[in-house]
């Protein structure tokens, strides 16, 4: 039995920022309050915030193919670091996760390796090539948590309203990238002043609108459990909101880049701020971050992917897309905080709670009975980002250099104590 | 004399006090180019690399011809058929070579950056000639010598420029230049070839020919740049030419005394039509080729006396 006191408790589910204690009882959470702490062994918070841990929601973790890049255990040395207790990973790996096999092959290795809890995604079609759907009873029965392609968009939409449909019969829930694939082929960039500047080929942020527009009506046709794994632009929003109000079964999340760094940062051709899809204006960025604020879009998760050195030293066109973020994620998000755009429980409304509540995990909660994944951390601590000092084995960070605050003092995953700073 | 650069990546990072004075280095250069003995001893000692990994007839042997008047010791590299095809990444092919000190490394390649990615990881000077639809610096320079000859001055001039401006890294190198130096900038083209992101760089869209050339100085025409087109921008060639192709007709809209420029090479009967291109009253389109050698002795010798004078600041550092 162990008893945090003198936390600031941030609580997303009752939207509670507030002073006092909170007990565990094993793995569970047993209760919290204000005032007196009960007796037994203590760890003194010093008035650092306790939040429930982060649920991750599209971390890519390189196995299986790519494991030079990050393994289960590199990713979950990562994950604890930087306040994540459940990693999600995606299938857009070497080869895709698409058989009940492969899923038991990263289940076994996630298991042995990882000590965060980690769930897994499953493709929606063999091979993410959009033709066939995968065994989706199968691989929901085997614990896939969630069916996606991910940056693969299913073009052909006879094989998407079948999956859906498909995937509705099993109850599972689809992971889509809103984006119109013929629009969006090659480009590097979104246009507008700075790619053109730049001579990169772009898309315009009506790709992303397109994209949206054409799921919700197959969501509408098929009644499948939808959501958007990014929406960055300000155009795709309004149809987004008309889908919640009409009571479709759809949710939303953004990436942390998309929240917190726009077109401009990528400069002279850094290939570090490379994302899929590319960063936006900064108009379209606090768009987002109102998004969030609001509860439009639900999840914010850091999509993380490793990348190595000789894929990003490459001419800008060439480089491989993708940031590593699971040791960002939450700094980079408290400078939506200390910006006062975003409070503390709707940060973690948007990080744990609605990630957790989607996937219908009982995590991302500071409720009793809810597991006592936690993460303490220092909100206003400084410091300067040093790449180097990540510990996912790809370094692909834009926030190298980066002046931050908001560091993790520990990490609990079912009350056992997974890091330490 | 104000020239600061270490390297000539493109037009944006230029003050316009550093145009003016390649461009005045380089009326010195026209003048030794015409004489019998075309020989200078700036670059004497000096290394050049010429590496091009997409193909290029003019602008390399400008770029030879340019380092071997000033004396450089100068070598090919015809990048397309070499190590690339075995795998090599850019940056060894930039270490390799780093290894063999360079001084001057003159760049094309067909991808928007490459050339700033380059220029990071060696220490010699670096020239831009031209990456993907970036820039082309040196090209805008040879357009901007070749106007002020014509027009006895490099601003308040209406230009316009047409054609595919989209995926034209003369059209942004000259756009910035021009701009720079105050001058009003028309882009004249379809629009699926003429991005109107370009309004906010001060210029103005024009999808009409006719209204686009009306009263302009400079008529600056661009090649339809077939190989880098990734499906229908325009119908047909025959409709291009009939729309946005330069002829007689069209001309007339301009000054009488506008001169008519092209960067080549030409594609005759598409964007220009051949006795336009040959009258010698209008076309500049021969002088801008002679002002191209001049202006990359210029660039060549200015980066070569800030590279030595770099090198004589890191030498008396040590000692």
């Amino acid at each position: 039995m162990t008893i945090f006191t003198n936390a600031r408790l941030i609580d997303p589910e009752a939207q509670t920022d507030t002073l006092g204690w909170l007990r565990l009882d094993g793995n569970v959470i047993a209760e919290t309050g204000t005032g007196t702490p009960p007796e037994g062994a203590h760890v003194d918070c010093a008035g650092k915030c306790l939040a429930p841990g982060i649920v991750d929601l599209g971390v890519k973790v390189s196995e299986p193919g790519e494991r030079h890049k990050e393994s289960f255990a590199s990713a979950g040395r990562a994950a604890a670091a930087g306040g994540v207790t459940t990693i999600v990973t995606r299938p857009d790996t070497l080869n895709a996760i698409d058989t009940p096999e492969v899923l038991e092959f990263v289940q076994r290795r996630a298991a042995s390796d990882a000590i965060v809890k980690v769930k897994h995604m499953s493709a929606l079609t063999k091979g993410r090539e959009g033709r066939e759907m995968v065994e989706i009873g199968f691989m929901r029965d085997a614990g896939a948590v969630a069916f996606t392609d991910c940056d693969h968009v299913v073009a052909d939409t006879k094989v998407l309203q079948r999956a859906l449909t498909y995937a509705k019969s099993c109850g599972a829930l689809v992971i889509g990238h809103p984006q119109d694939p013929c629009l969006s082929k090659g480009a590097s960039a979104t246009s507008g002043k700075f790619a053109a500047l730049r001579g990169l080929p772009a898309v315009s942020p009506m790709a992303e609108r397109m994209g949206l527009d054409r799921d919700l009506a197959m969501i509408e046709m098929t009644g499948a459990s939808y959501h958007f794994d990014q929406i960055t632009t300000s155009r795709a929003l309004p149809a987004l909101e008309r889908a919640k109000q009409n009571g479709f079964d759809v949710t939303a999340g953004v990436s942390i880049h998309h929240l917190t760094l726009n077109e401009l940062d990528v400069g002279d051709y850094r290939t570090f701020f490379k994302v899929k899809p590319p960063l936006r204006s900064e108009e379209d960025r606090l768009a987002m971050v109102g998004a969030v604020a609001s509860g439009l879009v639900d999840v914010i998760s850091s999509m993380h992917t490793p990348q190595d050195e000789e894929s990003k030293r490459l001419p800008f066109e060439e480089a491989a897309s993708g940031a590593v973020a699971l040791e960002t994620l939450l700094p980079a998000a408290l400078r939506l905080y200390h910006a006062g755009q975003l409070t503390l429980p709707e940060l973690f409304r948007a990080m744990s709670l609605n990630p957790a509540k989607r996937l219908g995990l009982e995590t991302g909660r500071l409720s009793e009975g809810a597991p006592a994944d936690l993460v303490l951390f220092d909100a206003d601590a400084p410091f300067v980002l040093d790449r180097f000092t990540l510990r996912s084995k790809s370094k692909n960070t834009p926030f190298d250099g980066a002046r931050m605050q908001g560091i993790v003092k520990g990490t609990w995953v079912d009350g056992q104590r997974v890091f330490e700073a | 004399m104000a020239f600061r650069q270490k390297h000539l990546l493109g037009i944006e990072p230029l003050h316009p006090d550093e145009i003016t004075t390649v461009l005045d280095v380089a009326e010195r250069y026209v003048d030794l180019n015409r004489q019998a003995n075309k020989h200078s001893d700036a670059l004497k000692g000096l290394t050049q690399i010429n590496m091009f990994f997409e193909n290029s007839t003019r602008t390399q042997s400008s770029f030879e011809l340019a380092g071997k008047r000033l004396g450089a010791d100068v070598m090919n590299m015809a990048m397309q058929a070499s190590s690339i095809k075995k795998g090599e990444t850019l940056i060894d092919t930039a270490l390799t070579l780093n290894a063999m000190h360079p001084d001057l490394l003159v760049v094309r390649h067909p991808h928007s950056g490459a050339v700033d990615l380059l220029a990071q990881k060696v220490n010699c000077a670096v020239l831009n000639a031209g990456d993907g639809k970036h820039e082309h610096p040196t090209q805008a320079l040879l357009d901007a010598l070749t106007i002020r000859r014509a027009k006895g001055r490099l601003h308040r001039l209406n230009i316009a420029i047409c054609g595919d401006i989209a995926h034209s890294r003369v059209a942004r190198s000259n756009l910035m230049l021009l701009g720079k130096m105050e001058n009003r900038v028309r882009l004249v083209g379809p629009p699926t070839l003429v991005p109107q992101q370009f309004k906010e760089f001060g210029c103005e869209i024009y999808d009409d020919m006719a209204e686009g050339l009306k009263d302009v100085d400079v008529v600056m025409m661009l090649r339809l740049q077939k190989e880098r087109m990734d499906g229908g921008f325009i119908p047909s060639e025959r409709e291009y030419f009939y729309r946005y192709g330069l002829d007689a007709d069209k001309l007339a809209h301009a000054k009488p005394d506008a001169i008519v420029m092209h960067p080549g090479p030409m594609n005759r009967g598409v964007e220009i039509d051949g006795t336009i291109a040959d009258d010698i009253n209008r076309s500049v389109i021969q002088e801008q080729v002679e002002m191209g050698v001049a202006v990359r002795m210029a660039a060549m010798d200015l980066l070569a006396r800030n590279l030595k004078s770099a090198r004589e600041a890191d030498a008396g550092v040590m000692v």
